[in-house]
């Protein structure tokens, strides 16, 4: 049974992880898609092609690969962070950190190729160069964003694997739906089921607002 | 002034631009011609310095390009694209973009916009969001976004050969009377002979990655340098 405190603090920390996760994968996605994007060097379209593969990275297997570098015996066992919110934000960044530098390149590769020149062309420098193509690029780069966290929100394989889906320590939104479902507890698991579609549908909501009315504009 | 001496400019190994030499003195406006990938293009964007040239020097006021910091020289010059490549943002933003990037204030940025948005005759758009602009009018927004400059050297490649002819026209002529007013220094490149010689005073023309003849319009009309000039104007006249 589930009080609706501990639902509170299911949402709370699905919220943060996901939160956290998404934040982490745009501080690598954007800087990495954008060289991506506007460079021109030896192995670019293979880099390219890994990360696009990375898109479709499927979350268990993430969670998997995680686990084994966290278990006490792996490369990274000593830090003791297998089963803690940390494990599930480390591997949910690695779901949503391609999704990001994909679309973030794709984002880009769609200016006109000349747009970058002109900006040079009128004097900017190359950091203001890249802002100023952020900007015309906002609206798709929006759309990565909510990709990202789509992404993450909504996956359960790696945190099951690497959470554990410890009781008020790394139970998510999904990983509970899963043990009550697992219970037979399908009203809650239900409920929890429609409890993280709603959030998932008002973030976007908020993010689809700012980007129509980037439109708009 | 700028002095060109020898440059090669390579493209995935293959030279698409060999000029021996070519002079644009303080405030002419020198033609580029030529037919299409003939270089000409190029030859701007390398002027630019947003091409490297695997050989030889670009000389601005006596000094190689290489010397100048790309940044310091950058914001000696400003350039035109055939599109006008405006920014998602209001005409007033879009003409003052250059001025932000020089990290001028407010008030100055404002009062240098305003005079040459006065000046092209565009007060009536300036609120207006660049998206919201006819193809003539972005042009015009354009060209007061590069003026606003007060560029040492202006590039300008076909920035009306998108355009239908009697906004064409228009804009020929009221560049043409800024660039004398203000005895700016400009690189124009076109297809067309006749507007080359509307807007300079001399006329290069660029064939296959070379600059086969100098001159004036009239010097290359009754005496083309070589057999490719001549079938270059032969083409122009079909």
């Amino acid at each position: 049974m589930l009080f609706d405190s501990e639902v509170f603090q299911i949402t709370l920390l699905s919220l943060q992880v996901s939160a956290t996760a998404t934040l982490i994968s745009l501080l690598i996605g954007l800087p990495l898609g954008t060289w991506l994007a506007l460079g021109s060097f030896r192995g670019r379209s293979f880099i390219l092609s890994i990360i696009n593969t990375g898109m479709a990275l499927p979350p268990v297997v993430v969670g998997l690969v995680v686990a084994m570098m966290l278990w006490r015996s792996g490369p990274l066992g000593d830090l003791h962070l297998i089963y803690t919110p940390v494990a599930i934000i480390m591997a949910q960044t690695i779901i949503a950190a391609p999704v990001v530098t994909g679309l973030t390149a794709a984002a880009l590769e769609a200016l006109d190729p000349h747009l970058r020149q002109q900006l040079l062309g009128l004097g900017a420098s190359h950091l203001q160069t890249i802002w100023y193509l952020w900007r015309e690029a906002r609206l798709p780069l929006l759309a990565a964003l909510m990709s990202g966290f789509g992404s993450v929100i909504s996956e359960v394989g790696a945190s099951m694997m690497v959470g554990g889906n410890i009781r008020g320590q790394t139970r998510v939104l999904t990983t509970a739906i899963v043990l009550e479902t697992s219970k037979g507890e399908f009203g809650t698991a239900l409920a929890l089921s429609t409890l993280l579609l709603v959030l998932t549908y008002l973030i976007n909501l908020a993010l689809t607002w700012i980007q129509q009315r980037g439109q708009k504009r | 002034m700028i002095e060109i001496r020898n440059i090669l400019v390579t493209r995935n190994n293959r030279p698409v631009l060999d000029v021996a030499a070519l002079d644009i003195k303080h405030g002419e406006t020198l033609a580029i011609v030529g037919p299409n990938g003939s270089g000409k293009s190029t030859l701007l964007l390398a002027l630019a310095y947003l091409l490297p040239t695997a050989r030889g020097d670009i000389l601005f006021n006596g000094k190689p390009l290489k010397q100048w910091g790309e940044l310091e020289y950058r914001r000696k010059i400003s350039f035109v694209f055939q599109s006008p490549l405006l920014l998602d943002m209001t005409v007033e933003q879009n003409i003052a973009l250059g001025l932000t990037f020089r990290g001028m204030s407010k008030e100055e940025t404002h009062e240098r916009a305003g005079r040459r948005i006065k000046q092209l005759g565009i007060e009536s758009l300036s609120k207006r969001r660049a998206s919201q602009l006819s193809g003539g009018e972005a042009q015009r927004v354009s060209l007061a976004r590069a003026l606003v400059l007060d560029p040492e050297l202006l590039l300008l490649d076909e920035p009306f050969a998108a355009l239908d002819p009697p906004t064409r026209k228009n804009l020929i002529g009221e560049l043409s009377a800024l660039l004398a007013e203000d005895q700016r220094m400009a690189v124009f490149v076109t297809h067309n002979l006749n507007e080359a010689a509307k807007l300079s005073q001399r006329i290069a023309v660029i064939i296959d990655g070379r600059v086969r003849q100098v001159g004036t319009a009239m010097q290359i009309k009754s005496e083309p340098a070589d057999e490719t000039v001549r079938a270059f104007l032969q083409d122009l006249s079909q």
